[in-house]
C-alpha cells in the first residue's frame, strides 16, 4: 500500500513505475474494454468521427488549461481547469477508440517510441490534421468570453453527447453516457456565470454582452455536419448534428433571456471546415505550445 | 501461487481488492467508492474490474497500480486490472460505510444522484436548493460556494454557523 499520509513516503515505497508520481502513468485508457467493431460499422469512418469527437474536447481543454493562473479569482480557476480535465479525460478515451477502430490514423513514430496511440494522436498531427470545430480553437479573450464560449460548446456537446448514449458503438456509447453526465455540470457552470455577468457590474454586462456575438460566427459550424458524420447516421453509430439545433437554441434563448440578453443575428465565420482540417492561425499557435515537448523527444518516457 | 486460483483464494483476494483505499479520498476503500466493480479469476490471473469516477480522473492509473502492488504483496502474481466504462459511474454505488467516513473527515456526502434519461438534460439556472449539513457542525445552514472543488467529485461550501469551508462529494 501507498503510503498516503506522507508523499515522500509513498514516492520512495514504490515498486511499480506507474506510481513514481501522482497522476502519472498514463496506461491504457481502455484496458480491459471491448473494442470489437459491431457488425456492419466500418473501422475508418467510425475512427475519423471519434477523432472529430475527441479533438473537439482535446482543443477546448487546452484553451481552459491556458486559464490556470489567470482565472479572476482562485475558485474560477479550479472550476475552468476541472472543467478543461474532465474533457481531456473524454478526449483520451475518444482517441483510443479512433485508434483501436483503425490503427492507420496513428502517425507513425521513430522505432523504440514508447508513446501509445492517444499520445501520437494529440502529440504528432499537424494543425491540418486535427477534425475539432474551429469554435473550440479560437484563442482565449476575456473571462466572459470563456464562459460565452463554455456556454455554447457544452449546450452542443451536452445534446450531442445525449444522443450518443445510444450509439451502436458500445465503446462510443459509454464514453458518451460518462461524458454527458459531466458536461451537464459545464453547461450549468457556464450558463449561471452569463446570466451572474449580465446582472452583475456595468463593466460585467458590457463584457459579456460583446463575447456572445464575438463567438455566434463560429455557431453555424457545429450544425453543418460533415460527410463522415452524416455517413455514420444511418448505421445508428454517429448523430446528425443539423437535428440538434432546436434543442440548442432552445436552451440558448433561455440563458440569454433569463440574462437580458439578444439572442446575436450574425453570419458565420466563412471559410473554415474544422472538421476538414481547416483552421485559423490560432490552432497552430496552440498545438506548437501543446505539442513542443513531446515532439522534441519522441522516444521520451514520463 | 498455485497455477489455478481456488474459490479460498479469490475470496482472499477479493478482501485484498475491496480494501485498497482511493489516493485522492483515502478515508474511503475502492469498495467503498464503488469503482470496484468486480474480482475474478481467469486461469493463473485475478482479473479486477474498476470504472473511473470522472472520464478525467487522474487517479486512474494509481489505482491501478495500488491493486497490483496490494495483490502482489498478498502472493498473487498474476494480476490484471480492467477497465468497465458501462453502466458511468454515480454517487449513487458509495455505500453507507464510506458516506459515513466521508462525513467524519469533514467532507459532506453526497445527496442522491439526478435521474438518467435519454431524452434533453435540464438547464439548471439556480443553484440546488437542496439542504447540505456541515459535516463539522452539523448546521444546515450552509453555502455553495464553488460548484467545482479540489478534485473532479467536489464542490466547495462554507458553512454559515461554524464559518469552516467544507468540500462536498457533488451527485453525478
Amino acid at each position: 500500500m501507498i503510503d498516503h499520509d506522507n508523499a515522500y513516503g509513498g514516492l520512495v515505497e514504490a515498486r511499480d513505475d506507474a506510481r513514481w508520481a501522482f497522476g502519472t502513468g498514463f496506461d491504457d485508457p481502455l484496458a480491459g474494454v471491448d473494442t470489437t467493431l459491431p457488425p456492419g460499422v466500418d473501422g475508418g469512418a467510425l475512427a475519423v468521427y471519434c477523432l472529430m469527437l475527441a479533438d473537439d474536447a482535446l482543443v477546448a481543454s487546452q484553451r481552459l488549461a491556458q486559464w490556470s493562473t489567470h482565472a479572476p479569482e482562485l475558485e474560477e480557476e479550479v472550476a475552468l481547469a476541472n472543467i478543461g480535465l474532465d474533457l481531456l479525460g473524454q478526449a483520451r478515451l475518444l482517441l483510443a477508440r479512433a485508434a483501436a477502430a483503425d490503427a492507420s490514423v496513428v502517425p507513425a513514430l521513430p522505432a523504440g517510441s514508447p508513446v501509445p496511440p492517444e499520445d501520437a494522436l494529440a502529440f504528432f498531427r499537424g494543425a491540418s490534421e486535427f477534425r475539432n470545430v474551429v469554435l473550440c480553437e479560437i484563442a482565449n479573450g476575456d473571462f466572459a468570453d470563456a464562459v460565452a464560449r463554455l456556454l455554447i460548446f457544452s449546450t452542443w456537446r451536452l445534446a450531442l453527447l445525449q444522443r450518443l448514449r445510444s450509439s451502436a458503438d458500445p465503446v462510443l456509447a459509454a464514453v458518451a453516457a460518462k461524458g454527458a453526465n459531466e458536461v451537464t455540470y459545464h453547461r450549468d457552470y457556464a450558463a449561471r456565470w452569463v446570466v451572474t455577468l449580465a446582472g452583475g457590474t456595468d463593466l460585467s454586462r458590457r463584457r459579456i454582452a460583446a463575447a456572445i456575438p464575438r463567438v455566434w460566427p463560429y455557431v453555424a459550424e457545429l450544425f453543418t455536419g460533415h460527410p463522415t458524420e452524416r455517413s455514420l447516421v444511418a448505421t445508428g453509430v454517429g448523430v446528425d448534428t443539423a437535428e440538434l439545433r432546436p434543442e440548442f437554441d432552445k436552451v440558448i434563448g433561455t440563458v440569454l433571456h433569463a440574462a437580458g440578453l439578444p439572442v446575436p443575428d450574425i453570419a458565420d465565420a466563412v471559410g473554415m471546415t474544422g472538421r476538414d482540417g481547416a483552421h485559423s492561425a490560432a490552432l497552430d499557435a496552440m498545438l506548437a505550445e501543446m505539442q513542443d515537448v513531446a515532439r522534441t523527444h519522441p522516444i521520451g518516457r514520463w | 501461487m498455485a497455477v489455478t486460483i481456488t474459490p479460498v483464494d479469490l475470496e482472499r483476494a477479493r478482501k485484498v481488492a475491496a480494501t485498497v483505499r482511493d489516493p485522492e479520498m483515502p478515508m474511503l476503500t475502492l469498495a467503498d467508492l464503488g469503482v470496484l466493480r468486480d474480482v475474478a479469476s481467469v486461469g493463473s490471473a485475478v482479473v479486477v474490474t474498476i470504472t473511473p469516477t470522472y472520464s478525467g480522473c487522474p487517479a486512474m492509473a494509481t489505482i491501478r497500480a495500488d491493486l497490483v502492488v496490494a495483490l502482489h504483496a498478498a502472493g498473487f502474481d498474476d494480476v490484471d486490472v480492467r477497465t468497465a466504462l458501462d453502466p458511468p459511474w454515480s454517487t449513487d454505488w458509495i455505500s453507507a460505510d464510506g458516506r459515513r467516513a466521508l462525513t467524519e473527515h469533514g467532507i459532506a456526502p453526497p445527496g442522491p444522484a439526478h435521474a438518467r434519461s435519454a431524452g434533453p438534460v435540464a438547464l439548471t439556472l439556480a443553484a440546488p436548493s437542496r439542504t447540505t449539513h456541515c459535516p463539522l457542525c452539523g448546521s444546515a445552514d450552509t453555502q455553495e460556494t464553488s460548484y467545482f472543488g479540489s478534485t473532479a467529485c467536489t464542490a466547495l461550501h462554507q458553512c454559515r454557523r461554524c464559518g469552516e469551508p467544507f468540500a462536498r462529494v457533488k451527485e453525478i
